[in-house]
């Protein structure tokens, strides 16, 4: 198809505009594979339109110590280049070797010459973009350099997602930590409360709370269940209503068949402690926070919903967009991690305005391509 | 008026599954079960429920008329439904729960990792629903006209009707209870009738030529019997794995070991209600054999309590079959319709329609589609024609299901391959018995039963693809096969997943 449109006469501009287009495509077609990190996949996948770009004989990619990706003849110069990238890696800069460094004696073998640059992230050398050719002239090496600085840039691009994601899983580790103070304090207070008068819930209590700082504080996994999720929420309910009795009235509709789901680990709970917060502060009489998960095929819909004194959209916005002033408990990092997790799609919608209560609904698709162990 | 019964009976399962479906059934839980609220749902319900939709109308109508017409052979069609679980424990359930697809396209992709591998499935899930649908629209018009003499198309036009407003008016969920309540409902409308008449047979003693007829009594009678047998034992041993309906069901197991107890409990309630067809299939050649001359067999069920015991009685035991087999087109027919809508909405129409309105749109085109080929088709006994839809399930997704937990070389382009040409063989061969084309000799035999040639040339088609594109292996292969086939609660190292019950939480 895309060939079919270069061939037409007329229709692209002249030929320097086509080669430029060819060029931007060929570069965008190595992007999505770059993007990954430098690896024998990534490597394998892109080698062969670097060959295109540079039109060499052949174009080798390496880590810091051997080949990870060949493309084009005269293989058998394949297992030196793991030799080439150590030296390369030592020097520091573009290097040039001729054909005696290569020791080659095929009289067919019509290298001559290989360029050898090494590729960046952040100023550490990961590895190699190795050219073979008949001859080394000034233009090849300097498109040699211009290409390595290019790829460079791309697995430097690659870095920083990884970090990015390393920081939301940073992130998470922190939610895991970050059970209040307060409600640690009034939840053992509540249970202190109980000892003599009732002492099998006391002890019910504690195990709940026991289960609870567990589920929480778990380390490993960022994935979890619907159902694990919503039983570490019954159970900080239940320690809520130790201590807040009948102000905090609870129901709880569950639709059994979408309790399988795969969801990011405590990102409902953060939403049901939001709700208990603003369902009963600054609040006389009863609270009633409402949960509901239904079914709709492929996805499961899950509502967070409380009757209390409502919230200013703005600062609703303002959460979302991860201001770290709010005085909602991480719900910016729920709604990313929504995101990176099942597409843009599927954030938090927030309903809220002063006096009218507030309520949060949370899309999951019951099966998720990217979701996976 | 002596069809008064049969009307009210079909009325109220129609009403009643409306209601459900309009208004869901909520239950809700309060702070005093809290722990009621989250906790999952049992295996027996679970397993219930797949009976419940699975159990068709030719379970419940068609395979006695076999029986009544062809014999001892046709015994094979209540074997192999059932036996289609034994696979399905033996080889299917647990990682199929495991790789947490929620439908068979899920599935294709998550295990090849491609985009197109699950398009098509997705064609092919739309093509085996609409297959399956045929037959349930055809009984009820059967059922209909036997029942109240109504032309047969009015039955059809109801059944798409009632299927229709449900999923319009937001019958998306299927909800669990109500399908494993379809299931007892079909147990008791066909065990409560059948007691009475075999009671009436036994005083009665009577017994017909009929009965001792060596081509009906002994098996592998006819031309090609050989061949169509066990074309037949191939397709309904190995279609079960790809019915969507059925495979949506298994996502609600909590997890692997779940999915095989659903699956045994399943074949124990498949056992015992296949039990019953037969029995009224040999009823029927004592008593109704008639039948057999003016073609209209599928309608024994229904014809015998009339004849054998008349009067009220007879009445309200035909309204208790009519009922029971309204309940068995509508669940079946819904689970289809939502199955079928499912894949249209999403992978056709999202692009142009949010979710709920393109789920709308593709149930009711999915409806109407079938209900305008129910009215072409030639009227295929109603079990032969969901056999039919079992033979794509076996030339289709059985390969891709087995080879993709069972074979780790399988690629994209392998799959891809396999689906297309086991798919179009097979359904080229059923669109044209189903339209009426019965050619004679080998090649007629081969189309009245291609299970046997095709799923061999599917799974020959698979294997061979994969292994001309060997290099072509999915990225994550080594993940996704400790994924299917680890236990949940072995403790390893899942990346970012943390399941149910792994040691050390």
């Amino acid at each position: 198809m895309v060939a079919w449109r270069w061939l037409r006469p007329g229709h692209l501009g002249t030929e320097a505009d086509r080669a430029t287009f060819r060029t931007l495509h060929t570069a965008s077609l190595m992007t999505a594979s770059l993007r990954t990190g430098l690896t024998t996949s990534s490597a394998e996948r892109s080698v062969k339109h670097l060959r295109s770009l540079l039109a060499t004989p052949a174009v080798a990619l390496t880590d810091t110590q051997g080949l990870l990706a060949w493309d084009g003849r005269f293989g058998h110069h394949a297992e030196q280049t793991g030799k080439l990238a150590e030296r390369a890696v030592a020097d520091g800069g573009t290097t040039i070797r001729d054909r005696r460094d290569l020791g080659c004696v095929d009289p067919a073998c019509s290298i001559r010459k290989v360029v050898i640059t090494p590729l960046t992230v952040e100023e550490r050398v990961v590895g190699t973009l190795q050219v073979f050719s008949s001859g080394a002239s000034a233009g090849l090496v300097r498109a040699t350099e211009e290409v390595a600085l290019w790829v460079s840039g791309q697995l430097e691009l690659a870095e920083l997602d990884a970090s990015r994601t390393r920081m939301m899983e940073a992130e998470v580790r922190a939610l895991r930590a970050q059970i209040s103070p307060h409600f640690v304090y009034n939840a053992l207070n509540a249970i202190a409360s109980f000892v003599r008068t009732d002492p099998d819930r006391a002890r019910d209590l504690l195990v709940d709370f026991a289960d609870f700082t567990r589920y929480s504080f778990q380390r490993h996994g960022e994935f979890t269940t619907l159902e694990e999720e919503l039983r570490s929420i019954e159970r900080y309910l239940v320690l809520e209503q130790a201590r807040f009795g009948d102000r905090l009235a609870v129901t709880l509709r569950i639709a059994p068949e979408v309790l399988p789901v795969t969801i990011p680990v405590l990102s409902l709970q953060p939403l049901v402690e939001n709700a208990v917060r603003h369902g009963l502060a600054q609040k006389a009489g009863t609270g009633r926070i409402t949960i509901l998960a239904e079914d709709f095929d492929r996805e499961a819909v899950i509502s967070v919903e409380d009757d209390g004194v409502g919230e200013d959209p703005e600062r609703v916005r303002r959460a979302l967009a991860g201001d770290v002033s709010m005085d909602s408990i991480g719900l910016g990092n729920v709604d990313e991690r929504l995101r990176s997790a099942f597409g843009d799609e599927y954030g938090l919608v927030v309903e809220t305005a002063p006096g009218a209560g507030t309520k949060v609904t949370v899309r999951v698709p019951k099966f998720a391509a990217g979701v996976r162990p | 008026m002596n069809d008064a019964f049969a009307i009210v009976a079909i009325l109220t399962v129609s009403l009643v599954t409306l209601a459900v479906g309009a208004f869901g059934l909520r239950i809700s839980r309060t702070t005093s079960d809290f722990y009621v609220a989250s906790r999952a749902i049992s295996p027996a319900l679970n397993a219930s429920a797949i009976s419940g939709e699975y159990l068709s109308a030719a379970s419940f109508l068609g395979v006695a008329g076999l029986v009544l017409a062809r014999g001892a052979d046709m015994l094979w069609y209540p074997v192999g439904w059932t036996a289609g679980y034994l696979i399905l424990l033996v080889f299917v359930a647990a990682p199929l729960r495991r790789s947490r697809a929620y439908t068979l396209p899920d599935f294709a992709e998550f295990r090849v990792e491609s985009v197109p591998a699950r398009k098509v499935a997705s064609a092919l899930v739309v093509l085996i629903g609409v297959l399956y649908l045929v037959p349930q629209f055809q009984g009820a018009g059967l059922t209909l006209r036997t029942l109240t003499g109504a032309p047969s198309w009015l039955g059809a036009v109801v059944v798409a009707l009632v299927v229709l407003v449900n999923v319009v008016s937001g019958g998306m969920r299927s909800i669990t209870i109500v399908q494993a309540f379809q299931y007892w409902l079909k147990l008791v409308a066909l065990t409560f009738p059948l007691a009475f008449l075999l009671v009436h047979w036994r005083r009665d003693g009577r017994t017909t030529p009929g009965l001792h007829a060596t081509d009906w009594i002994e098996p592998m009678q006819g031309h090609y019997a050989m061949y169509l047998t066990y074309s037949l034992i191939l397709a309904t041993f190995l279609g079960t794995m790809g019915l969507p309906h059925v495979v949506v069901r298994f996502y609600t197991n909590r997890d692997g070991r779940a999915a095989r107890r659903t699956t045994v409990a399943v074949l124990g309630m498949l056992s015992v209600f296949y039990l019953l067809p037969p029995l009224y299939g040999v009823l029927g050649r004592v008593y109704t054999s008639d039948l057999i001359a003016s073609g209209k067999t599928d309608s024994v069920v229904l014809e015998l309590p009339g004849r054998l015991l008349g009067g009220s009685a007879g009445e309200l035991l035909t309204a208790l079959l009519g009922a029971g087999a309204f309940a068995a087109f509508l669940s079946t027919s819904s689970g289809l319709v939502v199955s079928v809508g499912g894949v249209i909405g999403q992978d056709l129409l999202g692009r142009w329609f949010d979710g709920v309105t393109a789920f709308r749109i593709a149930g009711a085109v999915g409806a109407l589609v079938t209900l305008g080929l129910t009215l072409l088709s030639s009227g295929l006994a109603v079990a032969h024609a969901v056999e039919l839809a079992f033979a794509v399930a076996a030339s289709t997704f059985c390969p891709l299901l087995l080879l993709g937990i069972w074979w780790r070389g399988l690629t994209a382009r392998g799959a891809i391959a396999g689906l297309v040409v086991g798919g179009g063989l097979s359904a080229s061969a059923v669109l044209a018995t189903m339209l009426g084309a019965s050619p004679a000799g080998w090649f007629g035999a081969v189309l009245a039963q291609p299970a046997l040639c095709t799923v061999p040339i599917a799974f020959a088609t698979m294997i061979g693809g994969s292994l001309l594109t060997k290099g072509r292996l999915p990225a994550h292969l080594g993940q996704t096969m400790v994924r299917l086939h680890t236990p949940e609660d072995v403790e390893l190292d899942r990346g970012n997943y943390h399941p149910e019950g792994a040691v050390g939480g």
